[in-house]
């Protein structure tokens, strides 16, 4: 059961088709394993489909008129290609790895390339545009979440196990929104290890400032 | 292998719900009851394009194109295209929508909501933005024929959005529509109140019990 959501903002973001790969990533991983986002996200892009409809209003809008012949040039265009059939229905995903993240990382997480950290947590870069940066997290049960500081918006997503901070408990699917006001220890829970998709906007401090300060940061 | 039989299939069963949405406001006109809600404009472009889809019908794609290919051109200007840029993006994208026609869904989206998305898909192609994956598509199955009242309830409620965005106060229905652009940055978009939350929440209400029942 997912508890912790995307925000209205994320979602609207989303939809508008404006937010750095690494978040469209993550939003689009959510959305696969949660229907209430997903049926969320459709309201925003009605929304978009209204703001479409509406284009024409204003002094910008009212000059966008098409070209005399655009109407012949298109019909001519379309004539030369079949119609794309409606494409087969995909299973249902239950993997681990839901289908946009496999794009990225591959289908299998026992293939997965990770870079130790320290305290046997591993990370694994997911390339990405510059504007910000994703990664894969996997945490040992037991063992904390290592803090890197909230510069900006940061979105952690769980795919395994579940992390705890004083405040909430966040299992798989949950996505968790910090940002520089969020000040938490969040741990992994006893039993499974916990696998998360973790997203920030930020210079990513983390990897060079660890070995000096993995230590505090980590119980193990 | 692919299933070919599968997507004319599905088609008519779309055209079979889209002409009982159809019916359905024809019989509400002979009650003389509120025609305009109950078969609204949303209801109207569902028809066109399940003609585009079923039978390459060239008129319907000529209405269609007379009011989205200008929409969808001044959307890509407002979002920072130039005028020959945007020209030919536009007629791009209504060449998509005669040849995606047959994968048009309407039990979850208006035709508006429907081109927006191919719209927006294009401008990130064409502006060289962010590259945006997408949560795989939970096509309904051959044997899953779309309801004619989902249809119907979810082109009354395209109307019925498409309305109150209209009827917001300027300042935020311009946040709302800068928003879409790509004009604000997602602080921004935070910041702003605009979204008419009341309607959007009823919304994804039935959108959920809809995808909920779909997936049963």
């Amino acid at each position: 059961m997912i508890t912790h959501h995307l925000s209205d903002t994320l979602l609207m973001a989303y939809s508008a088709g404006t937010l750095p790969e690494a978040f469209n990533l993550a939003v689009a991983t959510h959305i696969a394993l949660c229907d209430e986002c997903r049926a969320r996200l459709a309201s925003f892009d009605a929304v978009g489909g209204a703001v479409l409809d509406r284009a024409l209003e204003g002094a910008a809008g009212s000059s966008a008129r098409m070209e005399s012949g655009a109407l012949a040039a298109t019909l001519a265009r379309i004539k030369t290609g079949a119609p794309v059939a409606r494409s087969p229905q995909r299973p249902v995903q239950n993997a681990l790895l839901p289908a946009p993240l496999c794009e990225y990382v591959g289908p299998d997480v026992d293939k997965i390339r990770w870079r130790a950290l320290g305290g046997g947590v591993r990370q694994m870069l997911i390339p990405t545009s510059e504007h910000a940066t994703a990664r894969l997290l996997y945490i040992p049960a037991g063992a904390a979440v290592p803090d890197h500081g909230h510069r900006g918006l940061e979105l952690t997503l769980v795919l395994q196990g579940a992390f705890s901070d004083e405040e909430a408990r966040f299992g798989r699917g949950d996505v968790e929104i910090a940002d520089e006001a969020t000040q938490h220890q969040p741990v992994a829970e006893p039993g499974e290890d916990c696998i998360c998709l973790a997203v920030t906007d930020a210079p990513l401090k983390f990897r060079a400032l660890l070995p000096r300060l993995a230590q505090p940061f980590f119980r193990i | 292998m692919f299933d070919v039989a599968r997507p004319d299939q599905i088609s008519r069963q779309a055209a079979l719900a889209a002409d009982k949405v159809l019916a359905q406001g024809e019989d509400t006109r002979r009650d003389k009851r509120q025609s305009a809600v109950n078969a609204g404009q949303s209801a109207e472009w569902v028809i066109l394009l399940r003609k585009v889809a079923d039978y390459q019908d060239t008129d319907a794609f000529t209405a269609l194109f007379e009011h989205f290919a200008p929409r969808v051109k001044a959307f890509l200007m407002k979002s920072g295209a130039e005028h020959a840029m945007a020209e030919e993006c536009a007629q791009d994208v209504m060449v998509t929508v005669w040849k995606k026609a047959a994968q048009f869904d309407p039990s979850r989206a208006s035709v508006a909501t429907w081109i927006f998305t191919i719209a927006r898909n294009r401008r990130i192609d064409m502006l060289r933005r962010d590259r945006r994956p997408e949560p795989e598509d939970l096509n309904w199955g051959p044997e899953e024929e779309p309801d004619q009242f989902d249809v119907l309830g979810l082109q009354q409620e395209s109307d019925q959005l498409a309305a109150a965005i209209a009827s917001l106060p300027e300042k935020q229905r311009v946040m709302i529509e800068r928003a879409y652009f790509g004009d604000l940055s997602h602080s921004e978009i935070a910041e702003q109140t605009g979204l008419p939350l009341g309607t959007i929440k009823s919304r994804i209400r039935l959108a959920l019990e809809r995808l909920r029942h779909s997936l049963s």
